[in-house]
């Protein structure tokens, strides 16, 4: 079927109707009368002026793809509302297939809803304590109540346009779906949108150039951190249940077997070579730390330990040194304390082997006082490290609240435009 | 009337149906109307032309409802404010029959359902109204005055003599969808779902240039 014309009976344009006989009203693109087809005399419902004219971003006649099947725009009306004094307008075009019936698209400030109607009665309920409509099995919350009035008609219509008459609009979100409730108390129509990114509206119309930036956050936007959050958390307890095995899995693994242990007595006073050197034993299994652990009778005073493991078979010696002080009294704040008596350290990665210590004790020899100590020496080998595991846990967590944040930061944005 | 055929009474000519229910069809040759009683064919009318409609389907669709194949064997055009829907009258390969509406490419299958308690006046029922029929729960959407503007083929009911009659349109939370055609006393319970396009495979459909 070629596409049916009527002559507009204001101008005597030509008025084309692609809508076949779905089309209730149509208007003439040259005078903008709007006109009923189901009336034999083409009745002339209403003209908009030109002044109120609006260039559709979707040309009438344009065919597109959605959902695998073609649709064609038929026709554009803008919307209204008033806010506080202040009109927001958006579009809606009106698409058409013969076979799949019709369709529709919304656009406000470059953002984009594919809409249908749908047949289901929604029920009212709560979400969070806001109202909220239940269909299909979603829960969507409310956002928005306001009078809508047309502002601007062109094209086809499958329903009877009246522009004079206000209609309740109703939009409740559950992102990206929005679902709306349109009708003033007796007839209701709902319909269910899904949020369209305009490039992919320019891509299914095939238009030329680029779809305009979406400005601001619209209602049922999905947020980029929705999911993300969602996601971040999931992986974040995924790892936190790798952390749980490893930390399990070390401490199990980990044999803290004692290898070497000696008590010692060091005067700073006594003459000649204050170094000593500890019999060989025994470190083995694989390769892994090595924990050297001091116990002093400090009191009072200070040493300082230059210390070296050395592998008596191939001579390489881990060097390191430690300072064990321990001070306390009393002041006018009471009893103090600094330092401590014990010492440990941690060699990483130290293959198996005969070893032996050397240590080489020092301390002060400037006062009068006679200054020695009383000092055990431990060799674990295998020790676990939990400290390294007690700061990664938090680190794990980081990147969730960081999404979590954002995605507060976005919803709160999304309601700033909806009703309180 | 037992068979599938029989003469026109007005102008001989065969009749075919595909239907042995059918109680209203038309004569492919002089147009006639004509209505089975019991064994015989009455022309009660002259066919007029059927408004012009865009429905995609047409007499011998082929689909699939429920699992089970149907063909599309009469169709009945009414008119109300707005426009026209058809109600296509449907025969599923076991016998039953059934209807498949199209308003505006909207679809809904539906059969003629005991509602299980006398239906209510349509003076009582208003949009939003709830009332339980069949065991289900249903909310009055819209009410349409329409007016019988045609049929064609077969269908199990005689309709040419209708003129003015009432629909109320029932929803659900779901899918189901019902309607109470007042045109009959009592009033018809029609019990189904809205459908999609694709899901009744439909064959054998009406071809609209370019598209």
């Amino acid at each position: 079927m070629a596409v049916r014309s009527l002559l507009c009976p204001n101008c005597g344009g030509n008025v084309e109707l692609r809508g076949m006989q779905h089309t209730v009203t149509a208007v003439c693109v040259q005078c903008l009368a709007v006109l009923d087809t189901k009336t034999p005399s083409l009745q002339v419902l209403e003209k908009s002026k030109e002044r109120e004219r609006v260039q559709p971003l979707i040309p009438l006649g344009t065919r597109g793809k959605l959902h695998g099947d073609p649709y064609e725009a038929i026709g554009f009306q803008q919307r209204t509302i008033t806010v506080e004094g202040v009109d927001y307008s958006w579009r809606e075009y009106v698409l058409f297939n013969p076979y799949k019936g019709f369709r529709y698209l919304s656009e406000y400030d470059g953002h984009w809803n594919d809409i249908k109607v749908i047949h289901t009665v929604p029920v009212e309920g709560k979400s969070g304590g806001k109202p909220a409509m239940k269909a299909l099995g979603e829960t969507f919350r409310h956002f928005q109540t306001a009078k809508a009035r047309t502002t601007f008609v062109s094209g086809e219509f499958p329903w009877r346009v009246r522009s004079t008459e206000k209609v309740t609009v109703s939009d409740y979100i559950s992102p990206p779906r929005l679902l709306s409730r349109e009708g003033n108390d007796g007839e209701v129509t709902w319909s269910l949108g899904e949020y369209m990114n305009g490039d992919d509206v320019w891509k299914a119309f095939q238009l030329p150039g680029r779809a305009p930036r979406a400005k601001g956050i619209f209602a049922n936007q999905p947020s980029p951190y929705g999911g993300a959050a969602v996601n971040a958390w999931k992986a974040a307890l995924v790892l936190m249940g790798v952390w749980l095995l490893i930390l399990v899995w070390t401490w199990m693994l980990t044999g803290r077997n004692e290898a070497y242990r000696d008590r010692f007595v060091f005067h700073a006073s006594s003459p000649g070579e204050h170094s000593l050197v500890t019999p060989v034993f025994e470190l083995k299994g694989r390769t892994c730390n090595v924990e050297v652990a001091l116990r002093t009778d400090l009191e009072n005073d200070w040493a300082f330990f230059s210390m070296a493991l050395i592998n008596d078979d191939t001579g390489q010696a881990y060097d390191f040194g430690r300072e064990v002080s321990y001070y306390f009294g009393r002041d006018s704040d009471g009893d103090w304390t600094e330092g401590g008596k014990n010492d440990s350290v941690l060699l990483p990665s130290v293959p198996a082997g005969r070893y032996y210590l050397r240590i080489e004790p020092e301390m002060d020899t400037s006062n009068t006082r006679l200054h020695s100590v009383n000092y055990e020496v431990i060799v674990r080998r295998d020790v676990p490290s939990f400290a390294f595991f007690f700061i990664a846990l938090p680190l794990l967590l980081v990147p969730a609240l960081f999404v979590t944040l954002r995605a507060g930061h976005f919803e709160g944005k999304r309601w700033q435009e909806g009703d309180a | 009337m037992s068979g599938r055929r029989a003469n026109c009474p007005n102008c001989g000519a065969p009749v075919e149906f595909r239907w042995s229910s059918a109680v209203q069809a038309q004569c492919p040759y002089c147009r006639s109307i004509l209505v089975r009683h019991d064994v015989d064919l009455e022309r009660v009318g002259e066919y007029a032309d059927l408004p012009e409609s865009v429905s995609p389907l047409q007499i011998g669709s082929e689909g699939v409802y429920g699992g089970k194949a149907f063909q599309v064997v009469g169709r009945v055009v009414y008119e109300y404010e707005d426009g026209s829907w058809n109600e296509w009258h449907i025969l599923f390969q076991n016998g039953e029959s059934g209807w498949l509406s199209d308003a505006q490419a909207q679809y809904a299958v539906t059969r003629l359902a005991d509602a299980g308690r006398p239906l209510p006046n349509a003076r009582d029922l208003k949009p939003g109204f709830r009332l339980i029929l069949g065991g289900r729960e249903y909310v009055v959407s819209v009410k349409t005055e329409a007016r019988y503007a045609g049929f064609e083929g077969e269908l199990p009911f005689e309709s040419w003599e209708k003129d003015r009659m009432l629909f109320v349109d029932l929803r659900t939370e779901g899918r189901a969808f019902a309607t109470i055609d007042y045109s009959e006393e009592p009033p018809l319970f029609f019990a189904g779902e809205w459908v999609e396009f694709d899901e009744l495979r439909l064959k054998n459909l009406r071809e609209f240039e370019g598209w």
